[in-house]
């Protein structure tokens, strides 16, 4: 009774609400819930049904605590009337947000020792920038201080923090060097030459890199252990990108090709055909299931990493693509940035917001500042800082990224993330795998060839048996010889009658099937039946 | 035009002063970890290790007795003692915090056989091979005894002299009776100097008998002639009976599933029953390579020791084929008599080499006061654990246990010959004609016959 009552009266915001709560509940679930019924073990049925319900209980907590409990609102910008969010100026929105956001819109003129490009750490309290002519730069973004500035008097053609903002490696003329906070050599990795492109994989502990032969290098911070390195084979590249999801560094070649690595295996995991032209730019979704490529033959191309499907082509030229922490991809091209969102349907991404830098300026970085609503964008003529409203995580985890972090919490993390430093085995395509058992499968025949090299032991066992001796004449070469074929004969006979049976089951097999192909449904009653 | 912006003031999300605590926000979003599952896995990999790291599980040895130790008692009263009768006649009750003798009970001329406590922790009774069952008052526990600076001995408060030697003894667990086995099974009341009854069947004697926890009437017995044996003291004579191919040292009821008890074989194994279905052992808890000479639950029932004459205690789940836990010392020989604690964290031992041996139950536990911090952290630990022990890295250390030599070995040679038994059953029922031989599980070929 009081269901029906229930069904029967539900207001529409309670039905929303639900809705919006269940959404949020698969979320948490991570995969669906297995089927009881199949599995016949009641023992396992039993200790699986309680765990699958205390991971709805866990799931439905979590949503509950994200609808409630969260303390911070996701930025958003909306037209009204004809206004268009695109046309949406910088200025505009500068006199709407409150006083601490406006800090966030700046633009940082250094005219001489540009292009310059930037790096964050991951709770985006920190960035490094360098410039093309060797200054490196350490700033504090939450009290805009400059921490540590220095002139390395040599190319710097990429920056990237490690695990925390005490160290950063700089990719420079010949070598790749680390450096510490306070701006010390610490490192000079001779093995890595001429770097290119750097990324550094958190989980793991592994900094990759490309050089200007086109070797991928892999080598562990915490022991300094060069993991591994793989020669791509197909020219240099500056287009790297870590897949966040996965851990699996994508590699975009001027042939038009993407490929994906991993440390352990010597080929790539993946080679995909993107482009016409070479790929320009190469970026990856948060969730790690969608990439977005950019070809010199004007295409944006987004990617379903699931099925390796287009999923949208844009038109447009692209230099840099980068995807925030809320799904927006970023794309520059000379000194023009355009931001585009997936507001109306996940796979669908429309104009959102746009930006023009002072005509001649030439973007060389564009990169989404974690857990705030911005965009720093380095360029030839230092760095700026737009705001994108909707673009950040708004709600931090203290565990995962902290941006007010103290020194003693930031001690803290380090030594816990080195406990939990996963092994690069663990870099895979389907992250989700680990842990998983491999599906029990029916023993596979035997190769042709194994077969036959079966049944050749089998003839030279038989060929090589010695003979007894035997008297009155029945140990003449003739007779030996007709045992020996006798002897043979046997022994093929079992793997003849075997390749025989086999043969018969895939004519008869074939035959039906083309019984089947040929006759149209409704002459099929005609066909012969099969003898029973 | 509606715009918003994420913007944090530092005074919202930082402490105030120095000696608050920090502030901690959680965000449950699985985008934000990525790879958890290979994390998680990392980190079941270090709590296996860390379990095998920590596993300590010999807590000390508590020597005083001259001959070997042939049974023990624990005081359901009372946590931090236990009672113990050795081959010379010596019972002695230990302080398990100090490990030292607290007092002694002499008066038996033999071996003590059996010990028990009343549930009120008052009496305590012994029987031995001497023929005599003696009542000895529990002292009281006072500040003193825990310096264990004064060894007294107490007097005997009734000797009863019988016909026959004693094997066993058990009391009831809630009323005045216990019982003896020997040639018979008796009943005892405390005031009486003759059993107030007497059960017989067949002329073999009775090795050890047990008590049902929660019903005070029914007990169980196991006698030389490889029988387990059901009593109700309200008929007269015994209930059921089964004959299995080997004999039963030792019998426990399980405290939460009272129905069911454990049998402790002489082949090696012990055997799960469910006393009202004996035609079929529930389970066959297999390791030992020697005969499983004593067997005690835990309190919680979720799992119990055996001590084994191959020189191991192990301790098993109620309803796992195999043993958790396997723990030995070069010094220990036999093992005759095993308790777990009545707070279900430690396990006795007392073996042929004089002493009584105090392990942990879970190897690897933290001894002392746990911070609700590392409780929580041990918990998480176990949870993950278990969440990817069937993976091979996991499995292996997990599993891995360091066995004596001569145990390896005769485990090796138990399973070559189980596996040439087994092969053997195999081809003598594929060469028979279809349905003429037919194979009986473990669980039931052991047993004989059953009588009502």
């Amino acid at each position: 009774m009081s269901e029906e009552q229930q069904d029967a009266a539900p207001t529409g915001t309670q039905q929303g609400m639900s809705k919006e709560l269940d959404a949020k509940v698969k979320k948490y679930l991570r995969g669906s819930v297995i089927n009881l019924e199949v599995v016949k073990d009641k023992k396992l049925k039993g200790q699986l049904a309680v765990r699958e319900e205390l991971y709805g209980k866990s799931a439905s907590v979590a949503a509950n605590a994200e609808k409630w409990l969260l303390p911070t609102e996701g930025g958003y910008l909306e037209a009204e009337g004809i206004e268009k969010t695109w046309k949406i100026r910088q200025e505009a929105i500068t006199q709407d947000v409150g006083i601490s956001s406006q800090k966030n819109q700046f633009d940082i003129v250094l005219p001489d020792l540009g292009p310059y490009t930037i790096d964050f750490t991951p709770s985006g309290r920190y960035m490094a920038a360098a410039g093309r002519k060797g200054h490196l730069a350490l700033l504090d973004m939450n009290s805009l201080n400059l921490i540590r500035e220095m002139q390395v008097r040599e190319t710097v053609r990429d920056i990237c923090f490690l695990h925390n903002e005490t160290f950063f490696a700089a990719a420079q003329k010949k070598y790749p060097y680390i450096y510490n906070r306070d701006g010390i050599e610490l490192h000079c990795l001779k093995e890595h030459g001429a770097v290119l492109k750097m990324q550094f994989l958190r989980n793991h502990f592994l900094l990759s890199t490309i050089n200007k032969l086109g070797r991928l290098h892999y080598q562990d911070v915490t022991t300094g252990l060069m993991v591994n390195n793989y020669r791509t084979g197909m020219g240099s590249t500056d287009v790297m990108q870590v897949n966040p999801n996965n851990g699996v560094v994508a590699l975009g070649h001027s042939g038009g090709t993407v490929t994906m690595w991993k440390p352990t295996n010597t080929s790539p995991l993946i080679k995909m055909l993107c482009h016409h032209g070479p790929v320009s730019a190469l970026a990856f979704h948060p969730n790690g299931h969608m990439m977005a490529t950019a070809g010199t033959e004007r295409r944006i191309k987004l990617w379903d990493l699931r099925k390796f499907e287009v999923i949208q082509t844009l038109h447009g030229h692209a230099s840099n693509l980068e995807f925030s922490q809320k799904g927006l991809l970023a794309t520059s091209c000379g000194s023009r940035v355009e931001i585009l969102g997936n507001f109306s349907h996940p796979n669908k991404y429309k104009r959102y917001m746009s930006h023009s830098m002072v005509k001649g300026y030439q973007i060389k970085k564009v990169l989404f500042r974690p857990y705030e609503d911005v965009l720093s964008i380095g360029h030839s003529m230092g760095w700026s800082s737009i705001i994108i409203p909707g673009s950040g995580e708004p709600n931090f985890d203290t565990w995962v990224a902290n941006p007010f972090e103290t020194s003693k919490q930031r001690r803290e993390k380090e030594v816990r993330s080195l406990l939990d430093k996963l092994p690069p085995e663990t870099i895979m395509l389907n992250p989700s795998k680990i842990g998983t058992v491999r599906p029990y499968s029916k023993k596979e025949k035997p190769s042709k060839k194994e077969r036959e090299s079966e049944m050749e032991a089998a003839i030279t066992d038989v060929k090589d048996a010695p003979m007894k001796k035997k008297t009155k004449g029945r140990s003449k070469p003739s007779k030996v010889a007709s045992k020996k074929q006798e002897g043979i004969v046997r022994a093929k006979r079992p793997f003849l009658d075997e390749q025989m049976k086999e043969e018969k089951a895939i004519a008869k097999k074939k035959q039906k099937l083309a019984e089947e192909a040929v006759l149209p449904k409704s002459l099929q009653r005609f066909a012969r039946k099969p003898a029973s | 035009m509606k715009v918003k912006v994420i913007s944090r003031s530092a005074d919202e999300f930082t402490r105030e002063r120095s000696k608050d605590l920090q502030k901690v926000f959680h965000n449950f979003d699985p985008s934000l970890r990525p790879q958890e599952k290979a994390v998680e896995y990392v980190r079941a990999v270090n709590a296996a290790k860390l379990d095998k790291i920590f596993a300590r599980p010999f807590v000390g040895a508590m020597e005083g007795h001259i001959d070997a130790v042939s049974s023990m008692a624990k005081n359901p009263n009372r946590l931090k003692g236990i009672f113990s009768g050795s081959m010379d006649g010596d019972i002695r009750l230990w302080d398990i915090a100090s490990r030292r003798t607290v007092c002694q009970f002499p008066g038996h001329q033999g071996a003590v056989r059996g010990l028990t406590v009343s549930t009120d922790g008052q009496v305590l009774v012994s029987c031995g091979t001497d023929c005599t069952v003696r009542l000895w008052n529990v002292p009281k526990a006072t500040g003193s005894e825990s310096n264990g600076s004064s060894e007294n001995s107490s007097k005997p408060l009734a000797v009863y002299v019988w016909k026959n030697a004693f094997w066993g003894v058990d009391h009831q667990w809630d009323g005045e009776l216990f019982a003896t086995a020997g040639a018979q099974l008796d009943v005892w009341n405390h005031n009486r100097s003759n059993p107030i009854n007497s059960f017989e069947w067949g002329s073999d004697t009775v090795n050890s008998v047990r008590f049902n926890p929660g019903e005070p009437n029914l007990l169980a017995t196991s006698g030389s002639d490889r029988s387990i044996t059901l009593y109700d003291l309200r008929m007269s004579t015994p209930t059921r009976k089964i004959i299995m191919r080997t004999k039963t040292n030792a019998i426990s009821w399980n405290p939460m599933e009272p129905m069911n008890f454990t049998a402790a074989n002489e082949d090696c194994n012990c055997y799960s029953y469910d006393a009202r279905k004996l035609q079929e052992a529930k389970c066959v808890h297999k390791d030992h390579v020697s005969a499983v000479m004593d067997i005690d639950y835990s309190p919680t029932g979720r799992e119990f020791v055996t001590g084994s004459y191959d020189r191991t205690v192990r301790i098993f789940k109620y309803n796992g084929g195999h043993s958790r836990e396997i723990y030995h010392t070069k010094r220990m020989q036999r093992v005759f008599c095993v308790k777990f604690s009545c707070d279900a964290t430690y396990v006795l031992s007392g073996s042929d080499d004089t002493n009584l041996r105090l392990w942990k139950a879970n190897a690897s536990e933290q001894l002392g006061v746990v911070l609700p911090r590392e409780r929580r952290k041990h918990e998480y630990h176990e949870a993950v654990k278990n969440r990817y022990k069937h993976l091979p890295e996991v499995k292996r250390i997990d599993r891995h246990r360091h066995l004596p030599k001569a145990v390896y070995k005769a485990s090796v040679l138990r399973r070559t010959m189980n596996d040439a038994e087994r092969r053997k059953e195999e081809r003598r029922k594929a060469h028979s004609a279809p349905g003429t031989s037919t194979s009986e599980p473990l669980r039931k070929r052991r047993i004989i016959a059953e009588m009502e």
